[in-house]
């Protein structure tokens, strides 16, 4: 079964209640969508990323943070790119938002107050990738000790000879 | 792995709390868990996981392995259901590569994954037993696990780190004799279940441990991102089996089992009458299996049979690619979560279109019910801390990784 094509075109998805409920609360937080391999991906502006979950929250199109990680697109430039992959237990459905973020400016708003959840989430990429989350109540390292240097997921960290 | 560090991560807020350290070395923790609780007499106040004492890198080292060689790197993250780690991850390749599998190919992956949550939960009924002070249960659970690990050890080779799943289907048809032991094996079982339940279930002792304690609500259970029993424990009736069926879930009839009370009765509730569906799901896969191939037929994917290599100059070319050079997967990134015995497991794979993948995630249920821990602990007496970690079943090498 070869692969469908992926859907970029936001007209054709707009009618997907993530997409509706950000586009109606506002226009400038979606910088792009991906249906490909039947799932959704919305590009959200940094800035917006803990209002539009609050606001797909609440409107309860989504309703439990199920993962968050990172993937180092390194040597491309914004290099980081958050994937919050949301999930609706009543519509049965992941929903995946995704950030971008600079290497010289990887901060992001953390959503620990949005959902617990993304406490040691969030730690986790704080310690191997070095994306800070601000508001975050204990950021820290969580899987190597403090006195590690670096952060071992970054495609720029080496794999062999001494450090 | 705060030993380490500057600063403490806990500190006693008053004068009347103390500082007490449960762990990495304690049994009852099930691996290398460390607890700082601040307790108040035998109250605990706070309590602060520290975790990542079986950090390896495994996301790491993916980055530098072929699609294919990742399977046994799964095998090591939650080593008490290798294959569901193995479906996980083989989906999510199937996923990328827009790849169709054969129907008994799924449904004997199927069979194997309830055949894993049985024992898998064998293990956590008897340690948790173990724990609780009832030590004869771990032997009962334990004589049926070992049936199990010859089970597995039939269609791998292996006890406990199978890999026994490819992308694209099943290293092997199953050899002679498997399915009659599988149906020697789900035949006999409700008894064995009975009398696990005869040794606890009305046991006064037991009850008195478990009922009311460590209760989480299902607002906080959803918050904190638990899944699996210790949601459902809670009264939220979500299972991603039933809900977002893969693998030819669709095709099966079990009930999901939920309760209200979210204590540690209710999960232990849960997970026995667990036992009691994942064997009617694997019985069903037993009956109901289809004939036809075990592998999909794709060439430059799935390793040719031995006899074709020996005829076909077509096979044995496609043979050397992909051992020397793995095969390459579309760019693209999928999100495939499955419901492993602790809750939701996903794995979430970004590939660039070369031969490895550029980013592979594993989100471990472990890892996120973990932090629900605090919250069922604060304001308890310490021996309940015991019972609550033996509650929400965790496996430290899924949470380290």
């Amino acid at each position: 079964m070869p692969l469908a094509p992926a859907i970029t075109d936001i007209e054709q998805l707009k009618d997907h209640p993530a997409i509706a409920a950000l586009l109606s609360w506002n226009k400038d937080a979606v910088r792009g969508v991906r249906w490909d391999r039947d799932e959704l991906s919305i590009w959200v502006a940094r800035e917006f990323i803990r209002e539009a979950c609050v606001l797909l929250r609440d409107r309860g199109v989504v309703n439990f943070l199920s993962d968050l990680t990172c993937a180092d697109y390194y040597p491309r430039d914004p290099r980081f790119e958050l994937a919050y992959q949301l999930l609706s237990h009543k519509r049965k459905e992941f929903v995946r938002l995704k950030v971008s973020l600079t290497g010289e400016d990887a901060v992001v708003e953390s959503m620990t107050s949005v959902w617990p959840a993304a406490n040691f989430f969030e730690r986790e990429i704080f310690d191997l990738f070095g994306v800070r989350f601000l508001g975050h109540p204990n950021l820290r390292r969580i899987m190597l000790p403090e006195s590690w240097e670096g952060h071992p997921l970054r495609k720029d960290y080496p794999v062999e000879g001494y450090r | 792995m705060a030993h380490l560090s500057p600063t403490p991560i806990l500190d006693a807020a008053e004068d009347r709390t103390m500082i007490l350290n449960m762990g990495p070395q304690h049994p009852s923790t099930h691996g290398v868990l460390r607890l700082l609780l601040e307790i108040d007499g035998e109250q605990v106040v706070r309590m602060v996981p520290d975790i990542g004492f079986l950090h390896t890198g495994i996301e790491k080292t993916c980055e530098a392995k072929f699609y294919q060689q990742v399977v046994p790197l799964t095998d090591r993250i939650d080593y008490l259901c290798p294959m569901v780690n193995n479906l996980c991850y083989v989906l999510a390749v199937e996923k990328l590569l827009g790849m169709e599998i054969p129907p008994r190919a799924q449904w004997i992956r199927v069979m194997l994954a309830e055949l894993q949550r049985i024992s898998s939960h064998l293990v956590w009924l008897g340690t948790h037993a173990l724990d609780m002070g009832a030590m004869s249960v771990f032997l009962y659970c334990f004589r049926e696990r070992e049936e199990l690990l010859k089970i597995y050890e039939m269609v791998s080779g292996q006890r406990m780190m199978t890999s026994y799943f490819r992308i694209g289907g099943l290293a092997l048809d199953p050899p002679l004799g498997f399915f009659e032991a599988v149906k020697r094996f789900l035949t006999t079982f409700p008894e064995k279940i009975d009398e696990y339940e005869s040794l606890l279930t009305g046991n006064f002792i037991w009850i008195d441990r478990l009922k009311g304690v460590a209760h989480l609500s299902a607002e906080d259970a959803i918050a904190m991102g638990v899944t699996g029993p210790s949601l459902r424990a809670s009264g939220v009736d979500w299972d991603l089996r039933r809900d977002i069926p893969y693998s030819g879930y669709q095709n099966f009839k079990f009930k999901v089992p939920v309760s209200q009370d979210g204590d540690v009765w209710a999960r232990y509730l849960c997970r026995i009458q667990e036992l009691r569906q994942s064997r009617e799901i694997a019985k069903q896969a037993l009956e109901g299996l289809p004939e036809g191939p075990t592998k999909a037929d794709a060439p430059k994917v799935v390793l040719p049979d031995r006899e074709k290599m020996k005829t076909e100059m077509e096979a044995l070319i496609y043979h050397f690619k992909i051992v020397t050079e793995g095969f390459t997967v579309p760019a693209g990134e999928v999100y495939q979560a499955i419901e492993s015995p602790r809750g939701e497991m996903g794995y979430y794979a970004v590939s660039d279109g070369t031969g490895k993948p550029m980013r592979v995630h594993m989100r471990s249920p472990s890892y996120a019910n973990l932090q629900a821990l605090s919250k069922m602990c604060e304001g308890r007496l310490i021996a309940d801390v015991v019972a609550a970690i033996g509650s929400i079943d965790i496996v430290l090498g899924e949470i380290d990784r």
